[in-house]
């Protein structure tokens, strides 16, 4: 894992008392409401329906047990005593107070954490593959790129107040753990024929109102040019990127309205230009991060374990990644318990998460963009003992991938942009699903739910997407099928007019009826819809 | 103009020359020339050789296209006197002089104390900009 050298340290501490003395001055009336929204925000705090939220960073979803501790004590000490964990690998807080806000900063400082760039008009916090330095199929550890990234595009002088927010993800394997299309930057390090690493670009994806799957813009990108790179992409954007309209904003839209061949001129063109500024980190940089990246001291052990007691055995199948060690496996914490609010962990959760972490996977942990987290290094030796501990803490729910394991914005419960409630809907699903034992029958099925346009909730990536409308004052569900976040992207298609609350339940269950009865083989919902199409699931929701 | 500026980093006098339109910059023999926020600053290399002044508008501060501005003109050389002028306030100037801006006119007059503690706020930096200031990744391997 990254360590904070005396230079990163400093920047964190500077920024705490940054954000003291702008809080001082909005307190003094030096600074309106207008003027010291975007400067909070920079730092992760939004007004919300019911109080401030803050969101803090976990770069590239990467953390270790102190880290995982210290969110624990800041859910008891400054929040109600749970935290929420983010689609983009990050947690935020649902209930603090402005006047807290520095001392809470301060905390994360301490641990090496920040909420810098976590909200704002500017770059925001890298994203990465979960199983990154685990996985057996990558090419590389993506890490230490995204933390070059972290580097060069925090305070970035020249962009911190973009047309719009701006999303960076990084994968260095060719299946995509990250939805890596689907950001306004997306990076996949790969290796040239003649055996280099580089970065092929891929840029201006994104969800939101008018979601759109990235073009690649370049192949490769020779790694000593990644971070002028990066800025020449930005620079285009910030010129260009359109300020008249909110909804317009996005680099997705510049790059659609522009072309993507026209904005891949400009982008190599000020790149030609920029190549001569000296913004490239030393290549020295990369190869002092790959070292904090190293694997941790692996030992050869049992390759197989005793799978005689059912439920551990279904919960090893369902929530476990290969590793690229033989002896070990990555495994998944389901924070999806039938029932509950997905990404939600009370602080003792978060206190037994960090324990195990420091017992069965070397002080590491992930957190990942469908709101569970990760234990990446498990020996198999261990796994029986570790699930045994998650079960006792109500931590065990072999559903990850399942229809159960369902992605949800905060929505109407807590968002001050939702138009509809999407935690009940998750929670009602759920229920359904796993009282019915219909989950194991459909097997892969990634349902996601967003309580607005915006799509925090992912659902244009679901096979099964569910987005909330209010309707003339009642909130009202458009359901999709088809979509896919992972290195097949595809955006799903609406199936048509909406559901209430009840209505919408009844909705996925009869979508999940067709696919069984149209199944072949081996399929998963997703393969079924691409090969039958629309119009089945059509006629059994709407004739 | 130069009445509103109120921090300048330049040992050179201010010019007094009017100031053009970005416009009319090219068809006159202007040396101080005013760009918005949608005008092409790389349109200007042209004249740079002539011009002692470029102000740059900021009609609201969450606009950034001026910072990138800021950059391709000293990038290309330009040396005269960079001005942000418009809705720039304490938490703008620190990066603004990293971008290049070296003198200031805000709308509203700035708090000398806190304008001096955010000029100086940030002791090292995490990127190369138009300052000369060596980024942290190449402190680190000095």
């Amino acid at each position: 894992m990254y360590k904070y050298d005396n230079y990163d340290q400093q920047m964190v501490d500077t920024r705490v008392a940054e954000f003291r003395d702008q809080a001082q001055r909005r307190l003094e009336g030096k600074l309106s409401e207008d003027q010291f929204k975007p400067l909070r925000l920079m730092n992760g705090l939004y007004l919300q329906l019911h109080a401030y939220m803050l969101r803090v960073a976990i770069p590239y979803g990467t953390l270790n047990g102190t880290q995982m501790h210290a969110l624990a004590d800041i859910a008891d000490k400054y929040d109600r005593g749970y935290g929420h964990f983010t689609t983009r690998q990050n947690i935020q807080y649902n209930w603090i107070k402005l006047e807290e806000a520095g001392d809470l900063l301060a905390d994360l400082a301490k641990v090496e954490m920040h909420a810098i760039q976590t909200s704002g008009n500017c770059i925001r916090n890298i994203s990465s593959d979960h199983f990154a330095g685990a996985a057996r199929d990558e090419l590389v550890d993506p890490r230490p790129y995204a933390e070059l990234l972290r580097q060069w595009s925090s305070f970035h002088p020249e962009f911190m107040y973009l047309p719009r927010k701006f999303k960076i993800a990084v994968i260095a394997a060719e299946t995509d753990r990250a939805a890596m299309k689907l950001h306004d930057i997306g990076i996949q390090i790969v290796k040239s024929d003649a055996g280099d690493i580089g970065a092929s670009f891929y840029v201006g994806g994104g969800m939101g109102r008018t979601p759109m799957i990235a073009p690649c813009i370049r192949e490769f990108v020779p790694l000593d040019q990644l971070v002028t790179y990066a800025e020449a992409c930005l620079r285009v954007y910030n010129r260009h990127g359109r300020r008249d309209n909110k909804y317009k904003a996005r680099i997705k839209i510049l790059v659609h309205e522009m072309g993507a061949e026209e904005y891949t001129r400009q982008v190599e063109a000020e790149f030609a230009h920029m190549l001569d500024q000296g913004v490239e980190p030393p290549l020295a940089e990369i190869e002092r991060l790959r070292p904090f990246f190293a694997d941790p001291a692996f030992v050869d052990g049992p390759k197989t374990l005793d799978r005689s007691d059912p439920d551990f055995a279904l919960w090893v199948d369902r929530n476990t990644n290969a590793h690229k060690h033989d002896s070990y496996v990555s495994a998944v914490i389901s924070l999806k318990p039938v029932g509950g609010i997905p990404g939600d962990a009370t602080a003792e959760q978060m206190h037994l998460m960090a324990d195990l972490a420091r017992e069965y996977s070397f002080d590491e942990l992930r957190v990942m963009h469908t709101q569970n987290i990760v234990l990446p290094h498990v020996a198999i030796s261990d796994l029986h003992a570790l699930w045994t501990k998650l079960e006792a803490a109500g931590l065990g729910s072999p559903n990850l991938d399942t229809i159960e394991d369902i992605i949800a914005c905060p929505g109407l419960d807590y968002c001050s942009l939702a138009n509809a409630r999407s935690i009940p809907l998750a929670q009602k699903i759920s229920e359904r699903f796993a009282a019915s034992g219909k989950t194991k029958e459909l097997g892969q099925l990634k349902l996601k739910i967003s309580g607005c346009i915006n799509a925090c909730g992912h659902h244009h990536a679901g096979h099964i997407g569910i987005l909330g409308v209010d309707k003339k004052g009642t909130e009202n569900y458009q359901l999709s099928l088809g979509g896919s976040e992972a290195e097949d992207t595809a955006l799903a298609k609406i199936t048509g007019r909406g559901f209430d609350e009840d209505g919408v339940i009844n909705a996925v269950e009869t979508v999940t009826d067709v696919y069984l009865s149209a199944r072949e083989g081996e399929e998963r919902f997703l393969d079924t819809y691409r090969r039958i199409g629309m119009a089945p699931f059509k006629e059994a929701l709407y004739d | 103009m130069t009445d509103n500026v109120q921090f300048r980093f330049r040992d050179d006098n201010p010019s007094s020359d009017p100031v053009a339109e970005f416009s009319q910059c090219a068809q006159s023999n202007a040396t101080a020339v005013r760009i918005e926020p949608g005008d092409d600053a790389l349109e200007l290399l042209p004249c740079l050789d002539r011009l002692t002044l470029v102000e740059v508008n900021f009609p609201v501060f969450g606009d950034g296209r001026g910072y990138s501005s800021a950059r391709s003109l000293r990038e290309a050389g330009f040396t005269g006197e960079l001005r942000a002028v418009g809705d720039v306030a304490v938490d703008q100037l620190f990066n603004m002089r990293r971008c290049g801006f070296d003198a200031f006119a805000p709308d509203v007059t700035m708090d000398e104390g806190d304008a001096n503690t955010a000029f100086s706020r940030w002791e090292e930096v995490y990127q190369a900009a138009a300052d000369d200031r060596q980024m942290i990744a190449n402190l680190r391997h000095e």
